[in-house]
């Protein structure tokens, strides 16, 4: 199984202006000066040993979209944020219009954010494809084809030439999806939102994004250590900080790394990935808070480790 | 967890040791409820003895200490070990809750009238 992030930024899309791309190559230009970086290895090689990842790259702006890549040749997403459209233009890339594919969604809710770029999703334009959109969610059919809609966007739902269907699911129940098991549960979120759990041979992956965790209500901080349990990843929402969401952004439904880090313990999860981030936060600032978070897990830790991420558009892990 | 109450001038004097966790943190909230009933001053939390706190701990602490401020009543919390403080850092509660370095410190600053009668090492 392979994770591939093509969007993790939480709320809207957060794009990079000009001025910031300006002062990260004045600062690897002054930071190089001096070395012998006259070919384009050496430039790679010294931005991957001299820089941090907040200085030579980005964690990107796209809002969520996560594929899980199963090994069959049918495509399973999560959610349709605006990172769905780099999704699917990298499909049609490697396909072509003239090989229809049947792409399987996983929805966690309708909020913006998470269902924004399927009026850019390419392949819904091409008669052919199949695209197949779950969801305990009740809402999602319903916002889907309200957002293809005037005065919002041109491009009427009716219009759209693949077959698209929308596919009810109902939480605490496994369905098979895309050659996976997949399994929904319930989220503390304004007007609620859907985790899932999606299981391929013996390995396992949980997408639980805007979803707000109380830590005083031990019941639930175990519910969700079960559905958690034993997974080699689990994508965590991780977009405030724990005296934030529980003070001035309580019920604001969104959690923290910190517990992230308690519930994945509490799970025996092998890796987290800290996900969805506050789009007030640059690439340093995410850059530290996977620095605090990996010391967390050190300082907490009591039973086998857990290996920390924080996600950025364009990540691969392979579970 | 180990909960040692000092009442004096109006203040109190609160050491705590051992772990807060989701096992004891309702515990750890009610017992700083009535610690804070029973104050016109300041309560003030000698932290020293206490080798972790998980989020739930921190939640007790951040409704004891709304409580505090509804009431008018100064809070502090003192002598976080290292790992302790790495843990209120990466929560960002050091924004939230006045630290002391010291338990003296605390007092000094918070309840200076029992400066003289409360146990300061």
């Amino acid at each position: 199984m392979k994770i591939v992030f093509w969007g993790t930024r939480g709320s809207l899309p957060t794009p990079l202006n000009a001025k910031a791309v300006q002062r990260k190559v004045v600062n690897a230009l002054v930071k190089g000066a001096g070395k012998n970086l006259d070919t384009e290895e050496k430039a790679l090689a010294f931005c991957d040993r001299e820089l941090s990842f907040a200085e030579s790259r980005t964690y990107g702006g796209n809002s969520a979209c996560v594929q899980v890549d199963t090994g069959g040749s049918d495509y399973l997403l999560c959610d349709l944020g605006s990172g769905a459209r780099e999704f699917s233009l990298s499909a049609l890339a490697k396909h072509g219009p003239a090989n229809p594919q049947t792409y399987h969604v996983l929805i966690s809710h309708v909020h913006w954010d998470h269902i924004m770029g399927f009026p850019f999703f390419v392949p819904a334009f091409i008669p052919g494809n199949r695209i197949r959109i779950y969801s305990c969610h009740p809402k999602v059919e319903q916002a889907i084809r309200g957002q293809n809609h005037q005065p919002c966007f041109p491009v009427e739902f009716e219009a759209l030439a693949a077959a698209i269907e929308f596919v009810p699911l109902e939480p605490d129940k496994s369905y098979e999806i895309a050659g996976s098991v997949v399994t929904g549960t319930k989220q503390l979120h304004g007007n609620d939102s859907y985790g899932y759990r999606i299981e391929k041979d013996d390995r396992s992956f949980v997408y639980t994004t805007d979803s707000e965790h109380k830590p005083e209500d031990s019941a639930e901080m175990e519910r969700a250590a079960a559905f958690f349990r034993n997974a080699d990843l689990v994508v965590f929402d991780a977009m405030y900080s724990l005296a934030d969401s529980i003070s001035v952004k309580e019920d604001w439904g969104h959690s923290s790394n910190v517990i992230g880090v308690e519930l994945c313990q509490m799970a025996g999860v092998r890796q987290l990935c800290l996900f969805h981030h506050e789009p007030v936060y640059n690439d340093e600032k995410i850059d530290s808070i996977l620095a605090e978070t990996i010391r967390f897990e050190e300082i907490t830790r009591s039973g086998q480790p857990l290996r920390i991420w924080t996600a950025y558009d364009g990540l691969v892990i392979e579970l | 967890m180990n909960y040692d109450e000092r009442l004096l001038d109006g203040s109190a004097l609160v050491a705590v040791a051992g772990r807060i966790d989701l096992s004891n943190a309702d515990a750890f909230k009610d017992a700083l409820s009535a610690t804070l009933a029973k104050v016109r001053t300041a309560l003030i939390l000698d932290l020293a003895g206490v080798e972790y706190i998980s989020s739930a701990g921190l939640r007790s602490l951040m409704i004891v200490f709304r409580a505090s401020k509804a009431e008018g009543k100064a809070f502090g919390i003192a002598a976080l070990q290292p790992l302790l403080l790495e843990i209120f850092t990466i929560s960002r509660f050091n924004l939230v809750f006045p630290l002391f370095e010291t338990v003296g410190q605390a007092i000094e600053k918070l309840a200076p009238d029992a400066i003289n009668s409360l146990p300061v090492s």
